[in-house]
């Protein structure tokens, strides 16, 4: 997974989307074309501020393989101020988790290709 | 006037008490809590590592230093846990801060030092004008033998500090001290340091902070009562004190950057978390001592004073208030957390 | 376009079939099929094959051919596709098959559903590769994580309760009691749903249904051909389909699948009903959220009303609008690209008065099969 993970590192790590000049809309993850405006949009990179609130979260006991030592987590569904969602993992404590709750992302360790392989690093997020 | 520009510290919100350890081993927690000056350490979670907290403090830095990331013209971070053996932490620190490719980097080690050598390196490059802004950050996930004495101190935590003009703390001097002293040490491989006991004591600490810290006094002509703080490496909060005393300065000058109660040593982060929190409340003139010490042996002496700048920076939140913003853990997840554990 | 009925069905049991391989499994279900329709074989002129994941279930690809040549059809050299989109695979071969003889290129064609997922440990890993797996999956919601966030939503949106999730469980359950092929034949009670553990919250061991091996098989034909098979062709009066997008963070509204709605009320369109004219439905229960939000897509029930279909027990098979009386994915078995077309069995079985104890008085059925979180859905109409 080497190079399909090298190739979207500043994305995640980064928290880099797409905006569509045409339309004024933000995506994340980035888009090669704007769905509304397809090839009469002007999709260009941009860096998404980090803040954004919570609108539906699970806490997941059965969940993937990389995150099996930290079982039960919490996975969200954000809205970033920009308008942008995204799915992510949450650094809370479960009962904190709340509709709305403000977060901001984390830049956090997201699993390794086996003992001697890459490490994974991504954003989360964190209660404001 | 080069020095430094912008500050910023993570520590890891989890604690463990010195009680909870003391539980599983057998130990009289009250006599390690005084013998040690010590009452809880910082726990990474499962999801953090050297990269990731020396991000965070970077970011925070960064944010508040308000300057365009692509002016950064170097990344060294020093640490004696970085995620790799080989594949320097600070490309990831430069990527997640949005740097560019344009920057000088490499990664280095000199057990808790490194970070305070990566700050004479940033100093240096920008006097020499070969940078506008350096990034020198010192980070630690230290590891400890489960039972092991170390066990009570080794913790995370990092700092950042960005060197520069137009700063808010200008570097009067810097004064190395080095030696070969192999007092605490880690074979490649091994999981786990070793260390010579009450050797690293006189012959390790206490001889080169005096001797670094003599040095930039003699050089810049100054005395102990010159310094309104002074911080010095804590890998324990006995240490510090005693050759504060040695070398002249008073619990008074050492009390807000003495931070190891709290936290324990967070290695290559200690005398930097320290170095923030004095930042924290610093005023324009104040004259701060900073002496680093790593293992192995060496220490990095440092002669701060405060500019007017510092009036307009913003220092919130502080590193008094990340400390007291914790949860704490028992020693089943501290061990789990530190995956101690062998699986399988 | 041409008139397409079904002429033939076959269905493997569905479960952990230990003794048969992939081959065995879709061969089996396509024996039965053949008998039913009373074919010899070389009148087949095409094979549809819905599977989504043979390679990494069973590391074989190319697998339409291979599910020809060990048909025994290989010296016919008839053309083979597999067709793939997640768990929606079985119903968009069902649909392919369908274009191809209302178009008039073929006659008589077969649509199949198989997976053999039993072979690997790590079965939902790889079925939650029908939804985003590099910005959903890695970022650690696999499939069960993203339906649970779709039911908090659903839950906190219109008061859609927990018990509500399970009485859907429990109604499947008992269907699938009177279905001999079904994996999971015993009732279960409510508490126990209820009290099952979590697999992500809110969702409970008991809303998520079992993914395991089978196979299904229809043979297609045109009218004309149809009627020389079998005096009971079932005919399918509309079959669509429609996407959307991949991951739940760039839906329109996670609470609701707009590929459903847009494939249904196309099919209600051309098949020139309206839903109410729907008597029974084979829905997609990949968990047990999605079947309460396909009565509200499907038009059966107003958007955040779902819930009342089941308590006031109108989807029961004795209601007025029997759902899954089949046992559903929960009970039934989910054999992931196999399901799409095990849905037109039962309901072809139904209309044909087949369906032995579980039969409902039924003439107009529809099948839903739908794709990761619903980024595909089949949407087909089948009538006497």
């Amino acid at each position: 997974m080497l190079p399909k993970f090298w190739r979207k590192i500043r994305y995640r790590y980064n928290l880099i989307g797409s905006y569509c000049e045409n339309c004024d809309s933000y995506f994340y993850p980035p888009r090669n074309l704007c769905p509304k405006c397809r090839r009469k949009g002007k999709v260009k990179e941009v860096q998404l501020s980090g803040y954004g609130r919570v609108l539906s979260w699970s806490i997941v006991h059965d969940g993937i393989e990389n995150f099996w030592i930290s079982k039960p987590y919490i996975v969200a569904l954000i809205e970033l101020d920009e308008g942008a969602r995204i799915v992510a993992p949450l650094d809370c404590n479960p009962e904190e988790v709340k509709e709305g709750m403000r977060v901001k992302a984390a830049f956090r360790k997201f699993g390794e290709d086996g003992e001697d392989g890459i490490i994974y690093y991504g954003t989360k997020f964190v209660p404001v | 006037m080069v020095g430094v520009v912008s500050y910023g510290t993570y520590i890891p919100k989890y604690r463990i008490k010195v009680e909870e350890i003391a539980r599983i081993w057998g130990e009289n927690a009250e006599v390690i809590k005084k013998g040690l000056g010590i009452e809880q350490k910082s726990v990474p979670s499962w999801d953090e590592d050297t990269s990731t907290i020396a991000v965070e403090s970077a970011r925070e830095a960064l944010r508040r230093a308000n300057i365009d990331p692509k002016k950064i013209g170097a990344v060294f971070v020093g640490s004696e846990s970085h995620p790799y053996a080989v594949k320097p932490t600070g490309t990831i620190v430069a990527e997640a801060l949005g740097i560019g490719n344009n920057y000088f980097c490499a990664d280095l080690e000199f057990a808790c030092k490194a970070g305070t050598a990566a700050m004479q390196i940033c100093y240096a490059m920008v006097k020499a004008g070969m940078i506008e802004y350096g990034i020198a950050i010192g980070a630690d996930i230290s590891q400890s033998r489960p039972g092991d004495p170390l066990e009570y101190t080794a913790s995370a935590g990092s700092a950042c500090f960005i060197i520069g003009k137009d700063c808010i703390a200008e570097i009067e001097g810097t004064y190395s001290f080095t030696s070969d002293t192999p007092d605490f040490w880690r074979r490649e491989g091994q999981p786990y340091p070793s260390h010579g006991g009450r050797f690293t004591g006189q012959p390790a600490y206490f001889r080169h902070i005096i001797e670094a810290t003599k040095g930039l006094l003699n050089n810049l002509g100054l005395k102990p009562s010159d310094f309104a703080y002074a911080v010095f490496h804590q890998p324990n909060g006995k240490f510090p004190m005693r050759v504060a005393k040695i070398l002249g300065f008073t619990k008074d000058q050492i009390k807000q950057g003495l931070v190891v109660p709290y936290i324990g040593n967070t290695y290559s982060g200690s005398s930097l978390i320290g170095f923030a929190s004095i930042l924290d409340v610093a005023k324009p003139g104040d004259r701060i001592l900073l002496t680093s010490f790593g293992s192995g042996a060496g220490s990095d002496a440092f002669s701060f004073i405060i500019t007017d700048k510092i009036e307009s920076f913003e220092r919130n939140p502080t590193v008094f208030e990340k400390i007291m913003k914790c949860e704490y853990v028992d020693y089943g997840l501290y061990v789990k957390l530190r995956k101690k554990i062998r699986f399988g | 376009m041409r008139e397409v009925a079904i002429i033939g069905v076959g269905c493997s049991k569905f479960g952990e079939l230990w003794d048969m391989g992939f081959r065995d499994i879709v061969i089996s279900a396509g024996i039965e099929a053949l008998e039913d329709a009373g074919l010899e074989g070389r009148e087949i002129e095409a094979v549809y094959a819905g599977n989504m994941s043979a390679g990494r279930y069973i590391g074989q690809e190319h697998i339409a051919s291979l599910i020809a040549d060990y048909s025994g059809l290989a010296d016919l050299h008839i053309p083979c596709v597999r067709v793939e989109a997640g768990d929606a695979s079985g119903g968009v071969a069902l649909r392919q098959a369908y274009m191809a003889v209302a178009s008039g290129v073929h006659d008589i064609v077969i649509a199949a559903g198989a997976e053999k997922v039993t072979d690997v440990p790590n079965a939902m890993e790889i079925l939650s590769a029908s939804a985003d797996v590099e910005w959903e999956v890695f970022n650690g919601a696999n499939l069960p994580a993203l339906y649970a966030m779709i039911a908090r939503m659903h839950m906190k949106k219109f008061g859609t309760k927990e018990e509500d999730l399970a009485m859907i469980s429990v109604k499947n359950h008992k269907n699938a009691t009177l279905n001999p092929k079904a994996m999971f034949r015993r009732e279960i009670s409510l508490d126990v749903a209820l009290n099952s553990p979590y697999v992500a919250e809110p969702l409970k061991l008991f809303d998520c249904s079992p993914i395991c091996d089978g196979a299904s098989v229809v043979v297609l034909a045109s009218e004309d051909v149809a009627k020389k098979y079998t005096d009971t062709p079932i005919y399918i009066k509309a079959c669509t389909q429609a996407s959307d997008y991949m991951a739940l963070q760039s839906r329109r509204d996670i609470t609701t699948m707009d590929a459903v709605v847009f494939a249904s009320r196309e099919a209600y369109r051309i098949a020139k009903i309206e839903p109410n004219d729907v008597d029974f439905a084979e829905v997609h229960d990949s968990f047990t959220i999605a079947e309460i939000i396909a009565y509200e897509d499907l038009g059966f029930a107003k958007k955040g009303e779902g819930s009342k279909l089941i308590r006031e027990e109108v989807t029961a098979l004795d209601g007025d609008l029997p759902v899954n009386t089949s046992g559903g994915l929960k009970a039934f078995g989910h054999a992931v690209g196999a399901t799409g077309v095990r849905q037109a069995v039962e309901i072809a079985l139904q209309l044909r008065g087949d369906a032995g104890k579980r039969q409902v008085d039924a003439e107009i059925g529809l099948s839903l099969n739908i794709g990761g979180t619903g980024a595909t859905a089949v949407v087909t109409i089948f009538a006497r």
